[in-house]
């Protein structure tokens, strides 16, 4: 049993592997006949979600099939840079000189080969079932737009755009959004530093910092014990 | 695409058209109208940009950016249940219900659910956000449109329903109640009798707005056919929440979708309205505003015993993983897309909120408007400025 189980049933992920997908087998199935090799790998969690990963000159290709699939309610789409943050959290002590970080980068589900890839989430109205769609962008940071697809990818090309500098062909007007015009580089990428942490230490610090070191489990141990000695002391 | 230019192309030839002889006898040259960034109209600091031909809007773009604070990348450099904190300030008016997608995403990273007692008032509190959140909507609409005493009783009822969500989790706006694995408290005594008497209460102010707003014929006259967003557009643009159940989409993310919630234990109906335009959005929110009332009230005749925090490891450490989790909220489909290292906070968090989409189709449902109906317009679509800035 799942220790971290609350009700003491079979964990949920346990009994989602026994129930057979069939119908986001089907979806993967379809996407696969609409993109042939285009679909480069797939990621399903059965009863629960589908991640697809497609090559980067078919993004706006597999757009139109989504759509042509069913999936008329565009969500969101956004990107991730998967390299590391160089700086942690921002905690590191200023009069030290700063520790050594892993900056490899390692994708999420569906794989990938570069540090930045955008993902989207689609929705079928008809049959109540979501995917999350990835493409790798490499280097010049290009990919078509969705803009001809699902024209609310507007506003979230833009914000992308300015958040991590991938430019989006064929957007009918890429301009900031939420920054201003003259702003320079981008925020979310992971090699951008949190200017507000390096001028200011971080209060909440205190909350995660001194863990006592019966308490430091890892994450495996019971909590109740430990929630009650915790408040004794 | 297609479709979508080409509706919008005939209605401005047609709106063109009309007026091509009054402005053959009134010649007037184009001009540039900033409403904002402080107007009454854009709740908070939008700026709508408007290029006008006489009284009508030629070309519309709602200039964001005003209130950004960066919770995504404020996300990565906090622990899981910090992120509650940052997340309540998205749309302010229904704060408890940002916390919940967050913590059924991370939750179900972890693999773990909260007990049944903790669900249900997880549900009832964010059905009490809904309510707080869209009565001042029930009331604002009408001061956009020039009726001044219905914003006045929407802060007199929604008074009493923070009054209960501050007597459960002791913040009237930013709760930060909600915990990974359950609830941080349980209900106080006494609470589950003084919220349904609260509810009576809200229901008698559906009534009220219906007499009062609803029925009136300047109302009507001036909603009706004002800002008609269809089917095939609203859906093309993510218009979520009671905007896409105005234009006829019946889909509501909390009937259609299974999460560890209540919902699917009470009895309640999904309302929409099939004009798509600023009278029927009005119209759907007022009745989910009463519908939630009765949610609330079944609701709480069944919350069951028991605890109301799952075990979970002092320290929080997510696993490696993906998981989107979005829920219906006050203002439409509201989501995280948490990824984690299997560190004590996320590697990254999209939030995908309900006012950015829905207010990104400004600048299409704007063209070919008159002035007038722009605030009209804006007011339905309902969007809160922290939602659309994150």
């Amino acid at each position: 049993m799942n220790p971290l189980s609350s009700t003491g049933e079979t964990p949920a992920a346990a009994v989602a592997e026994l129930v057979h997908d069939t119908r986001r087998e089907g979806l993967i199935d379809q996407f696969r006949s609409a993109l042939g090799d285009k679909l480069v790998d797939t990621h399903l969690k059965p009863g629960d979600d589908l991640w697809l990963r497609v090559r980067t000159d078919a993004w706006r290709e597999t757009g139109h099939a989504a759509r042509d699939l069913g999936f008329d309610y565009f969500g969101f789409l956004s990107a991730i840079d998967w390299m590391p943050s160089p700086y942690g959290k921002g905690e590191d002590d200023p009069t030290e000189p700063p520790p050594e970080r892993s900056t490899e980068v390692k994708q999420g589900y569906a794989g990938g080969a570069t540090r930045f890839q955008v993902f989207a989430r689609l929705h079928s109205i008809a049959t109540g079932v979501g995917i999350t769609l990835k493409v790798d962008v490499p280097e010049p940071l290009e990919l078509e737009s969705w803009v001809p697809v699902y024209a609310g990818a507007n506003w979230h090309e833009r914000e992308t755009w300015e958040m991590y500098g991938i430019t989006f062909t064929g957007h009918p007007d890429l301009r900031h959004i939420y920054l201003p015009g003259d702003f320079e580089g981008f925020p979310l990428r992971k090699d951008f530093p949190l200017l507000a942490r390096m001028v200011k230490p971080w209060p909440g610090i205190v909350d995660v910092e001194p863990i006592p070191a019966e308490f430091d489990t890892d994450g495996e141990a019971e909590a109740a014990p430990a929630t009650d000695e915790a408040s004794a002391t | 695409m297609s479709t979508v230019v080409d509706r919008q192309q005939l209605a401005y030839i047609a709106a063109q058209a009309a007026d091509a002889r009054l402005n053959v006898e009134l010649e007037t040259e184009g001009m540039t109208l900033n409403i904002g960034p402080q107007h009454p109209a854009t709740h908070g600091t939008l700026r709508i940009v408007a290029r006008l031909d006489g009284e009508q809007v030629v070309w519309a773009e709602p200039s964001a950016g005003y209130m950004h604070r960066g919770y995504e990348k404020l996300t990565e450099v906090r622990t899981f249940p910090q992120v509650t904190t940052l997340v309540n300030r998205i749309d302010w008016l229904g704060s408890f219900a940002n916390e919940v997608p967050f913590i059924l995403a991370a939750e179900k990273l972890m693999e773990i659910e909260a007990p049944p007692r903790a669900q249900w008032i997880r549900t009832v509190l964010f059905e009490l956000s809904r309510i707080a959140n869209v009565t001042l909507f029930l009331g604002d609409m009408a001061v956009q449109l020039g009726a001044i005493t219905p914003v006045f009783y929407a802060f007199r009822d929604r008074e009493h329903v923070l009054n209960q969500i501050e007597a459960a989790t002791g913040g009237r706006f930013h709760p930060n109640f909600d915990r990974i694995g359950g609830l941080k408290e349980d209900l106080p005594k006494g609470w589950v009798d003084e919220t349904k008497a609260v509810m009576r209460k809200m229901r008698n102010f559906c009534d009220e707005m219906e007499t009062l707003i609803v029925g009136n014929e300047i109302f009507a006259a001036r909603t009706r056919g004002i800002g008609v967003i269809p089917r095939d557009v609203a859906m093309q643009y993510g218009l979520s929440g009671a905007n896409a159940r105005a234009s006829g989409i019946d889909w509501d993310l909390r009937r259609d979708q299974t999460l560890p919630m209540a919902w699917d234990k009470i009895e309640w109906k999904v309302w929409t309205h099939p004009d798509g335009d600023s009278y029927a959005r009005y119209w759907v929110r007022l009745q989910e505003v009463r519908e939630a009332t009765k949610m609330v009230d079944q609701l709480l005749d069944g919350i069951p015993s028991g605890a109301i925090m799952a075990k979970v490891p002092r320290i929080i450490k997510v696993p490696e993983g993906e998981a989107w989790v979005s829920t219906e909220n006050p203002l439409g489909e509201m989501g995280y897309y948490v990824v984690s290292k299997g560190d004590t906070g996320p590697f990254r968090v999209k939030i995908r909120s309900a006012s950015f989409n829905n207010i990104s189709i400004a600048s299409w449902v704007l063209r070919g408007t008159y002035v007038p109906d722009v605030i009209t317009i804006l007011a339905s679509l309902y969007f809160i400025l922290g939602d659309i800035d994150r």
